[in-house]
């Protein structure tokens, strides 16, 4: 045992490991700020397992303890159990559509005794080491399409079972292992289109529909003049150059709307509206409220909490108003505060040095991670290392994005900071394996 | 292959540094940049709950409190808290049925919500408060708040002190926001005059409020509370006991009396008939009762002490004589041969009471025997002084005379709504007279008639000059401000001003004038006025008076009015009591001041007093015509209701009480709209009507 436990702090780089005890601790102070009430007894609710930060505070312990375990165990265990390991976390992704609890709107958790337990948030390990796996197969070459499409199914799936389970929010987390992908090799313009798709998207969201296909339609204009020498000797232009034109007004005036119609759910089109401050177009007809009433701007549930949100940490100032004066969040102005707002304790009771603080923190660790990646000398670690990494940053900045509006609400947490045993635990394991493999990373891992 | 795309983590690496230094910039900006939201979350979080201060008390001479605080209950409740509650066992202790209860639960919650405390019962009455107060510990989530309430421990003086009341839109804007929805207000009175001083200094406690608006604590320990302070206490010159006893005496009569003490100008008594008991307006039936005075036509809120205008009659004849001997166009012992009519204009009026025997053979007579030729006579002769050169600068001179006397000026009591009475222009007559007019066109001025018009109060303050020989003090109820400030001060000083006004008319003036009203209660007009031991010094006055009712001038009795001072040498008490349509001036107002001064200065009334006063006060002398305006008025009301909102039960109702109607179909429906839309109209269009009496 002793043995054992020499050989495995050897190469371990705590530095990861001490980050994420300091995000755990700002996080377990931020849930106490928002629900600690005066005269509750200090030590008793700490460790009393009945408040919210005693709960993240045994969570915090659990997770150490299995970071723990994780390091005692063999590397060569993660590549060997990447597929098991991923068809079981399907398998609780099925499991919740029979068994799951009825809890606020979602339908994506398990009750398990005095615990509730949300298989969608910690399959992302289970994905994150399935995608290495894939990535690093000896015969795999990552530049031909089929390949690719396998890679991206493997992601997609459980986002698709999460969609289902309503949790979109989880789903989109996803689509960050499209990161890894890039790095592995996937063509720098599939990344591009995707920008420019959704630069799109957001276009025709803020400009009237009129305008914007004037103006697509003049950009082609434009670029047929422009290239008018080259269609000269290359056909292909010109079809391309219509074929662009052609798939992008088709998105403006037809895909947008049929998406905000039809595939998304309202409250969501509500959020995405909300963000960039316009009314929703596509509520009237299913409005029940009386013309009169909804002529007023009405305020959304969603932009009530980035309001509130807003409100609370722009108050905190430079310095902020310190952990239990907080106002906006100790009274419950913002919903949700302990988990997915968790971002607006901080950023009131600590002001902009203490968000600068937390985001230091976050850089610190996203840059450490790909530099562990990049010292990796198999793909299977590497290829987890920026899994993980890519996991990481989706949730931060979606997260704080959200709290500040810049993003619309998605209900995610941040990591190590919101009140969440699943998601403390899940990020902690990923933390934890990605430690382990970079203990061995002279090693050669398939 | 890793080596291959080696360059793409430095991509990435850039883009998560751009990523976060786009959100440092927003975080930079909402935090450090943008100040509006820590005001955002001041509002959101702080709530500055006004603490009201106790209103001022106000003292009588002697020290009673006549206007004081007391407090009742208001019985509120927080849906939220109420569980497992006997409803039967509080709505009998309420006596209410259970659909009324579950009604205002209801109302609770959605004016104010469930979690936070509302009005369940307002104004609890004594009997209910005891019996719940008893029995409240049954009742989770209902308690009883204090409310603090005006008191009037004598049930007197209702004029005087006058009243608060939520303030309105238009007090608001007056006050330049500084008053807030549901604060209360001086309306009337003391309290209005006097309402910076009476309202003390609310004080602020900043509350931390959550989400629900329920208060959690206090903001910051504290630290930015203000304390309140509370109003002061004004010590005023009323006689409670007097003031108690003049209304009784002027109980059911229609006029104004004003007792005030010559050397200070301080009112002693101020009544105004008909009379109400100002604690009917607080309480819990204050909104009831004040709808109902607003609407009687007999005008029961207006105080006719100092708004209603007379026509002051012979009691104006001593004020006359001062002026045609401070002018110098005739000395006490000037005469007038009058034969019973005055006929130097020609057509023989004004006619006169005596005639012959040298009734007005000298000043003193004159006034003794009120002769009306003889002032009508003095009159002229001084405006037609031919120093002036003509009639209109003559005139011109006499009306500074009146001012100076306080007539046709406001005296600026410290009372809202005090009427200046009316001395005619020159102006008036050069319209009505074609710009040719003499002496004779207005003599009857000289016998109080023809235009001019005075409040009770400023025939008191005439008293008061001339008994003190020339000079007043401005009529003024308050002695003393607790704690006096510079504010304050500028309030107040203009009654300890000296206004000595017509201290340039001789001595021997005075002398005369006074001698005669000494002999008018000797052995003229106002014997009734006698008091062994005493020698007052009086006038009575007689004035005929008309209305238009039915389109039609009617002839009401005569105003009787009666002015005097009392003791001869150094008067301490002047008073004027004017009673409408209740017959000669020695009938009632001259045995009401007699009674009085009595009471004033020897403390006690004699057993002839007592007679008279049970007599008095228990003569109703409402004019009769009232009851048939009231009945007009109120009909025509209920017609501007029916049109404005085609609901008939008002008018009805009228209609019911000369002929039996038909009772109507849905009766019950109709009546309760009409209690949902009543009041504020009602309250509006009655008020037009009691001010315009």
């Amino acid at each position: 045992m002793r043995q054992q436990q020499g050989t495995i702090s050897k190469g371990v780089d705590w530095s990861i490991c001490w980050i994420l005890i300091a995000l755990s601790t700002i996080g377990m102070l931020a849930i106490f700020a928002a629900t600690y009430r005066e005269g509750d007894p200090m030590l008793a609710s700490w460790v009393g397992f009945k408040t919210d930060y005693s709960k993240q505070f045994y969570f915090f312990l659990f997770s150490i303890l299995l970071g723990f375990v994780i390091l005692l165990a063999d590397s060569k265990f993660f590549p060997a159990t990447a597929n098991l390991g991923y068809a079981i976390g399907i398998l609780f992704l099925l499991l919740v559509f029979p068994f799951h609890s009825r809890i606020k709107g979602t339908e994506s958790i398990i009750r398990i005794g005095a615990f509730n337990f949300q298989p969608a948030e910690f399959v992302k390990i289970f994905v994150a080491l399935a995608l290495a796996k894939y990535l690093s197969l000896p015969d795999i070459d990552f530049r031909r399409t089929g390949s690719q499409l396998r890679a991206a199914a493997l992601v997609l799936f459980p986002a698709i079972l999460c969609i289902a389970q309503s949790e979109t929010g989880l789903a989109l987390v996803y689509t960050s292992f499209f990161l890894v992908m890039y790095r592995e090799g996937l063509p720098a313009s599939i990344p591009l289109i995707a920008i420019l798709g959704v630069i799109l998207v957001v276009a025709s969201i803020l400009l009237p529909p009129n305008l914007l296909a004037i103006l697509l339609t003049a950009g082609a204009l434009i670029a047929l003049y422009l290239l008018r020498r080259t269609i000269k000797r290359h056909r292909g232009v010109l079809t391309s150059i219509i074929l662009i034109w052609f798939v992008a007004v088709g998105i403006q005036r037809f895909a947008v709307p049929f998406l905000f119609k039809n595939v998304l759910q309202k409250h969501q089109v509500e959020r995405i509206y909300d963000l960039f401050g316009k009314d929703n177009p596509y509520r009237q007809g299913t409005d029940t409220l009386a013309p009169a009433v909804s002529l007023k701007k009405k305020e959304t549930g969603s932009s009530y909490n980035v309001r509130q949100s807003k409100i609370a940490i722009g108050s905190g100032r430079f310095l902020g108003k310190g952990l239990l004066s907080a106002t906006q969040t100790r009274y419950e102005f913002v919903p949700e505060q302990r988990t997915d707002f968790i971002f607006c304790t901080v950023g009131e009771g600590f002001g902009f040095m203490g968000s600068l603080i937390l985001l230091g923190l976050y850089l610190l660790l996203l840059f450490r991670i790909v530099t562990i990646a990049e010292r990796q000398r198999s793909t299977f670690s590497r290829a987890y290392a920026y899994g993980v990494m890519a996991v990481l940053f989706f949730h931060i900045v979606v997260n704080i994005g959200m709290t500040i509006g810049l993003m619309p609400v998605i209900g995610i947490p941040l990591p190590f900071i919101s009140y969440g045993g699943t998601s403390l635990m899940t990020f902690s394991i990923l933390l934890f394996i990605l430690m382990r493999l970079d203990a061995d990373r002279q090693m050669v891992l398939r | 292959m890793s080596v291959y795309h080696q360059a793409r983590s430095r991509s990435i690496q850039l883009l998560v540094l751009v990523v976060f230094l786009i959100i440092l910039l927003r975080l930079f900006y909402l935090q450090v940049i943008d100040e509006r939201y820590r005001q955002l979350a001041m509002d959101n979080a702080v709530y500055a709950k006004v603490i009201y201060p106790e209103r001022g008390i106000i003292y009588d001479r002697k020290g009673k409190a006549i206007l004081n605080n007391t407090i009742i209950y208001d019985l509120m409740v927080t849906p939220a808290e109420v569980k497992g509650i006997d409803t039967l066992e509080l709505c009998r202790l309420l006596e209410m049925d259970t659909a009324e209860f579950r009604k205002r639960m209801i109302d609770a919650i959605v004016k104010n919500t469930a979690v936070r405390p509302s009005v369940f019962r307002g104004l609890l009455t004594k009997e209910l408060q005891a019996r719940f107060e008893e029995n409240g510990w049954k009742f989770p989530g209902f308690n009883l708040v204090e409310r603090p309430l005006r008191y009037y421990p004598f049930g007197a003086g209702a004029h005087i002190l006058g009243y608060v009341r939520e303030v309105d839109g238009k007090d608001i804007d007056r006050s330049r926001n500084f008053y807030r929805q549901g604060d209360y207000i001086g309306k009337t009175g003391l309290e209005s005059f006097y309402e910076n001083v009476l309202m003390g200094q609310r004080g602020v406690q900043y509350m931390i409020k959550d989400n629900k608006n329920r208060l959690v604590g206090h903001y910051e320990n504290g630290d930015f509370d203000t304390a309140s302070s509370a109003g002061r206490s004004l010590r005023t010159y009323i006689d409670i006991e007097l003031q108690q006893l003049a209304e009784k005496l002027m109980s059911n009569k229609v006029g104004g009396l004003v007792a005030l003490d010559p050397k200070t100008g301080g009112i002693l008594a101020m009544v105004s008939g008909p009379n109400y008991n100002p604690n009917d307006l607080t309480g819990t039936s204050g909104s009831a009762n004040y709808s109902r005075m607003v609407l009687d036509v007999t005008g029961p809120m207006l105080n006719r002490a100092i708004a209603g205008r007379y026509e002051p009659g012979s009691t104006f004849k001593p004020l006359g004589g001062l002026v045609a001997l401070g002018e110098g166009v005739i000395n006490p012992g000037f005469g007038y041969p009058c034969g019973g009519r005055y006929n130097a204009c020609g057509h023989g009026k004004p006619a006169c009471t005596h005639a012959g025997g040298g009734h007005a053979a000298n000043l003193r007579l004159a006034i003794a025997n009120s002769c009306n030729s003889y002032f009508s006579h003095i009159y002229r002769m001084t405006v037609d002084q031919p120093k002036y050169g003509s009639v209109k600068k003559g005139y011109l001179h006499w009306r500074e005379y009146m001012n100076a006397f306080g007539l046709g000026v406001k005296l600026g009591v410290d009372l809202p709504g005090e009427s200046s009475g009316n001395i005619a222009d020159t102006s008036v007559y050069n319209r009505e007279n074609d710009n040719r007019w003499t002496s004779c066109t207005n003599l009857t001025l000289g016998i109080g008639q023809d235009k001019m018009l005075t409040t009770p109060l400023q025939m008191a303050n005439a008293m008061a000059i001339i008994c003190n020989r020339g000079y007043y003090y401005a009529p003024h109820f308050v002695e003393k401000i607790e704690g006096e400030t510079e504010l304050d001060s500028a309030l107040v000083n203009p009654y300890r001003r000296k206004h000595e006004v017509l201290t340039g008319i001789p001595d021997t003036a005075y002398r005369a004038v006074i001698e005669g009203m000494s002999d008018v209660v000797k052995m003229g007009t106002a014997r009734v006025a006698q008091i062994p031991g005493i020698e007052v010094c009086a006038k009575t006055g007689t004035a005929e008076n008309y209305t238009i009712l039915d389109g039609r001038k009617i002839k009401l009795p005569n105003n009787s009015m009666f002015v005097c001072f009392a003791p001869k040498e150094n008067p301490k008490i002047a008073i004027a009591v004017f009673v409408q349509n209740a017959g000669f001036g020695a009938t009632w107002a001259g045995p009401i001041s007699r009674i009085l001064i009595e009471k004033y200065l020897n403390d006690t009334i004699s057993t002839r007093s007592k007679a008279d006063s049970a007599r008095i006060s228990a003569a109703n002398l409402m004019p009769a015509y009232f009851k048939r305006l009231q009945v007009k008025e109120d009909s025509l009301r209920a017609r501007q209701w029916f049109k404005l909102t085609k609901d008939s039960s008002y008018l009805k109702r009228i209609t019911r009480r000369s002929i039996p109607a038909t009772p109507a179909r849905n009766k019950k429906d109709q009546t309760e709209r009409a209690v949902a839309w009543i009041p504020e109209n009602r309250k509006t269009i009655g008020t037009e009507v009691a001010l315009s009496r």
